[in-house]
């Protein structure tokens, strides 16, 4: 603990004079206004009247976050808008704000939750497709409103608004159509939440592999790339899929 | 996972949909949630302050009391609420934990009281948050350390059952005031130290002239004045050496300990100096390692605390120490190859090369200034300023930092002291309180007895002088009495001054320990005199040897031998019987022991079938066995004189 306790106060003490990013670990990047805090702060004729320009800002920016606090619409409207019931909806609420009191997730908090379900493995790039995929307006956060009406298609929804869903997740450039590229970038997000320590231990190739099967099923024109058509009706004809979409049904 | 995000278990369940149409095998079933249950208030009444909270909120933790079914044992029908007769404090911290996720450590909470409310609840302390775990293990520790100083205090205290002679010599060198023989030792020890460093002292001072205009020191003048001083001090370190090496348990880590390697080399000088021979070249060094006299003086930190605490300071600050050394030799190098190259230009400089600038750095960094060497160029001087100023800085840096160590371990020490201290007083209290309640059993029990006597003998005006017990205590008693019924073992009153706890005595009915030891000794008096010894192990040993004798003493009572006492006692007993009852005042005060004395015998007189022996009197415990003067004590049983009384044959079994 000693030894622990030392390395700490090594890293607070760099921390202090800003050569160390705690975050990260790496010295952060100068940028220009704190390289002229800095030379400002050693000399002493510059009296408070230079700081405040250059430090108004910094101050905005730490606080940025933090001001900005995003109320949902009332109960009846998202009641209207989505199939969830009045009792459903505040108990989703109450969880929500818990873990976002500003009341909206950036990326990296959404990240952060998700890594939460998945101690092993790495779940940050699958949680960035679903943040994508929850994020409609691409406002790069996720407000109690999208977050609730995504839930309510894959919760509430028919067996085709979920496929339909699951195809917008998996075309990250939003084109309507899912490419080879795509498909791989999806599948590897995947077997990364796995972790390095599984049985049978992960092979290279199998995601490649993996994504040759699904686009075998799915591509019936064999055009190299798999239309929301294409999708919703190779998904229908396969018995486990829709066995599994009614997973969903009684999740809340 | 963290408790809210719990929450987000059914988002991330739903995020799963992402899977689905790429996965090759079917799904699991999901497991069904049987009491799909709304979720509801549930309202948590703790010591009448109520907090309500969700259902779900509780669950998160299935492994608490409050997240599994074991809350319901606390369920109160008619109010509907859960109620827990604990501390409302604490339970904010508990419940905060379920809906944050986070346990803190309150500061104004009590360590042990925290840790019974955690256990209660089912909670690890090992949750507690990062903010407050550094307060919540510092405290924790404290606690710990008060206990071990309890517990060994206590250990010290007990009877240790035999100690050879080894373990009590070495007992008798740590703690000096286990015994007065230690502390003689102690005290002789400390005086030759003394005089040891005096002797040493006071050798060299020239002391008067010599025909010749010779200053001699006193070490030369009275040679022979001083060799026997030193000569008796190193006997004594010697023996009281060879001792403590006897004695300690671990030898070969007495050895090595430091204050064995400073007792060797306080004394070796002195038996290498009578070992060598008057060899010229040889005397030099011998003169030389007179100096090693001197570590006679850190003998002293066996006698003073303060000592110990500043050598175990040092140990532990041993790195801000090393840090404080580093740091001068750097500014030390710095400044001294500065000066010197600073003052080379200058004719006459005392500055001849860098190590005899090392003088003049370390005699300017520490403030001392000596003069002998002084800067004479302009250089030099800005440069020696500039040397003064940051040797203030870089001394005074890491002194806080030891003093504050001294600090923190001298004040535990003072606590620990402060703790023994109060700690007699303490016991006192604790004894009182104990011997109290239990003399309400013996109270209440000589009080039964005494009605049932009275029924028999009937007379009635004895019934005003019970003492109204409260139900729990008569039914404590009721207990405690009951056990005696069914194992045929017995209470013994806890008395401090004898400190013998419960014994194994067949067929005893409660006994009163001190009348119990004043019958041992009166009845061991006849056959041999004892002394009353207060230690413990003496009157243990008379106890056990004299209860022994006891059964056989049975034919022996009606033999003059007795003491007059004796044979009042069974007058008594007889009278006793006869007459009844005797008013006794139920109060524990001394002026009544006399009264008490007779009471006892009530029992016998009941039935015919009592085997067993010796009721007595609860005795203050505050009483110091008051030898001879005691009123008789009744139980000296041992009977064949009173089957005439009664057919109560009272028999004392052997122990």
């Amino acid at each position: 603990m000693r030894g622990q306790a030392r390395k700490e106060s090594l890293s607070d003490s760099r921390d202090l004079d800003g050569s160390y990013d705690q975050l990260t670990g790496n010295p952060p990047r100068p940028t220009k206004k704190a390289l002229k805090q800095r030379f400002l702060k050693l000399l002493p004729c510059c009296g408070p009247q230079a700081l405040p320009s250059v430090s108004e800002n910094s101050v905005e920016d730490e606080f940025e976050l933090s001001t900005v606090c995003h109320r949902p619409e009332g109960l009846e409207q998202l009641q209207e808008q989505t199939k969830f019931t009045r009792k459903e909806l505040q108990v989703l609420y109450r969880g929500f704000k818990n873990e976002c009191p500003s009341g909206i997730v950036n990326e990296e908090n959404f990240k952060q939750i998700y890594s939460q379900f998945f101690p092993q493995g790495d779940s940050s790039t699958y949680a960035t497709f679903l943040f994508n995929a929850f994020d409609t307006n691409h406002d790069g956060s996720v407000s109690f409103e999208d977050f609730v009406a995504g839930l309510s298609v894959i919760l509430r929804g028919t067996i085709d608004d979920r496929l339909n869903w699951a195809f917008n997740l998996y075309d990250l450039n939003k084109d309507g159509c899912i490419t080879k590229e795509e498909m791989l970038d999806i599948m590897k997000s995947i077997y990364d939440m796995m972790g390095k320590y599984t049985y049978p231990a992960l092979r290279e190739e199998a995601p490649r592999e993996h994504v040759e099967n699904f686009f075998q099923k799915m591509d019936r024109n064999k055009d190299g790339v798999v239309t929301i058509e294409e999708f919703i009706e190779s998904c229908q004809k396969d018995e486990n899929i829709m066995r599994s979409m009614q997973l969903f049904d009684d999740v809340i | 996972m963290a408790a809210g995000v719990a929450a987000w278990l059914p988002f991330a369940r739903a995020a799963a949909i992402g899977w689905m149409p790429v996965a090759n095998c079917p799904m699991p079933l999901a497991p069904a949630d049987k009491n799909k249950r709304q979720d509801e208030l549930i309202i948590l009444n703790v010591s009448g302050r109520r907090f309500q909270t969700w259902r779900t909120t509780l669950e998160r933790y299935p492994d608490t009391l409050l997240g599994s079914t074991e809350k319901e044992f606390f369920f109160n029908e008619d109010t509907k609420e859960y109620f827990f007769d604990r501390d409302p404090e604490v339970f904010r911290c508990v419940l905060n934990f379920y809906r944050t996720g986070k346990l803190h450590y309150p500061r104004y909470e009590c360590i042990s009281a925290y840790d019974d409310e955690l256990a209660f609840y089912g909670i690890l302390p090992e949750i507690i948050g990062d903010c407050c775990y550094e307060e919540y293990k510092d405290r924790k520790r404290e606690n710990a350390e008060r206990l071990m100083d309890d517990n060994d205090s206590e250990n010290n205290q007990e009877s240790l059952p035999s100690l050879s002679f080894r373990q009590t010599m070495w007992r008798a060198f740590e703690n000096p005031h286990t015994s007065t023989l230690a502390l003689v030792f102690y005290y002789v020890t400390g005086f030759f130290i003394a005089v040891s460093v005096i002797t040493n002292v006071v050798e060299t001072v020239p002391c008067g002239t010599v025909p010749g205009n010779k200053e001699l020191p006193c070490g030369e003048r009275y040679a022979v004045a001083f060799f026997c001083l030193d000569t008796a001090c190193v006997m004594i370190f010697t023996v009281e050496y060879l001792l403590r090496l006897f004695a300690a348990p671990s030898r070969y880590r007495f050895i090595r300990s430091v204050m064995s390697i400073i007792d060797v080399v306080a004394i070796m000088p002195y038996y290498i100096g009578l070992v060598m021979t008057d060899n010229e070249d040889v005397s030099g060094a011998f003169v030389t390692l007179r100096v090693f006299r001197v570590f006679r003086i850190f003998k002293f930190s066996r006698h003073s605390q303060g000592l110990r605490i500043l050598g175990y300071t040092l140990k532990s600050c041993a790195s801000e120490l090393g840090f404080l050394l580093f740091s001068l030799t750097m500014a030390i190098i710095i400044f001294a190859t500065v000066m010197f190259y600073a003052e080379k230009g200058s004719s006459a400089s005392k500055f001849t090369s860098i190590p005899a600038s090392f003088w003049y750095t370390i005699v300017t960094m520490t403030t001392l200034g000596y003069g002998d060497m002084v800067p004479k160029t302009i250089a030099g001087k800005i440069f020696g300023s500039i040397c003064s100023l940051s040797g203030v800085l870089v001394i005074a840096l890491p002194v806080p930092v030891i003093v504050s160590n001294f600090s923190r371990i001298y004040h535990q020490n003072q606590r620990a002291d402060k703790r023994r201290a109060q700690k007699k007083a303490r016991l006192a209290r604790i004894r009182v309180a104990k011997t109290g309640s239990s003399n309400a059993y013996l109270h209440s029990k000589r009080n039964g007895l005494l009605n049932e006597a009275l029924e028999m003998t009937g007379s009635p005006e004895d019934e005003h002088m019970t003492k109204t017990t409260s139900l729990i205590e008569s039914q404590h008693h009721h207990l405690l009495h009951c056990l005696e019924k069914t194992t045929g073992l017995s209470y013994l009153v806890d008395d401090p001054l004898l400190s013998v706890r419960t014994s194994t005595i067949k067929n005893h009915e409660f006994i009163d320990e001190q009348m119990f030891e004043q019958n041992c000794m009166e009845s061991s008096m006849q056959n041999y005199p004892s002394t009353r010894s207060p230690s413990l192990s003496s009157h243990q040993g008379l106890t056990t040897s004299c209860c022994s004798r006891r059964s056989k003493k049975t034919t022996h009572l009606p033999n003059s031998n007795l003491p007059a006492t004796r044979l009042r006692s069974m007058q008594e007993l007889s009278t006793i019987h006869i007459q009844g009852s005797e008013q006794p005042s139920l109060t524990t005060s001394r002026s009544s022991l006399n009264l008490k004395a007779d009471d006892g015998l009530r029992p016998n007189c009941k039935g015919s079938q009592i085997t067993t022996a010796i009721i007595s009197i609860p005795t203050p415990p505050a009483l110091t066995p008051e030898g001879e003067s005691r009123p008789p004590p009744c139980s000296p049983g041992p009977t064949t004189n009173i089957p005439p009384i009664g057919s109560n044959i009272v028999k004392v079994s052997a122990l």
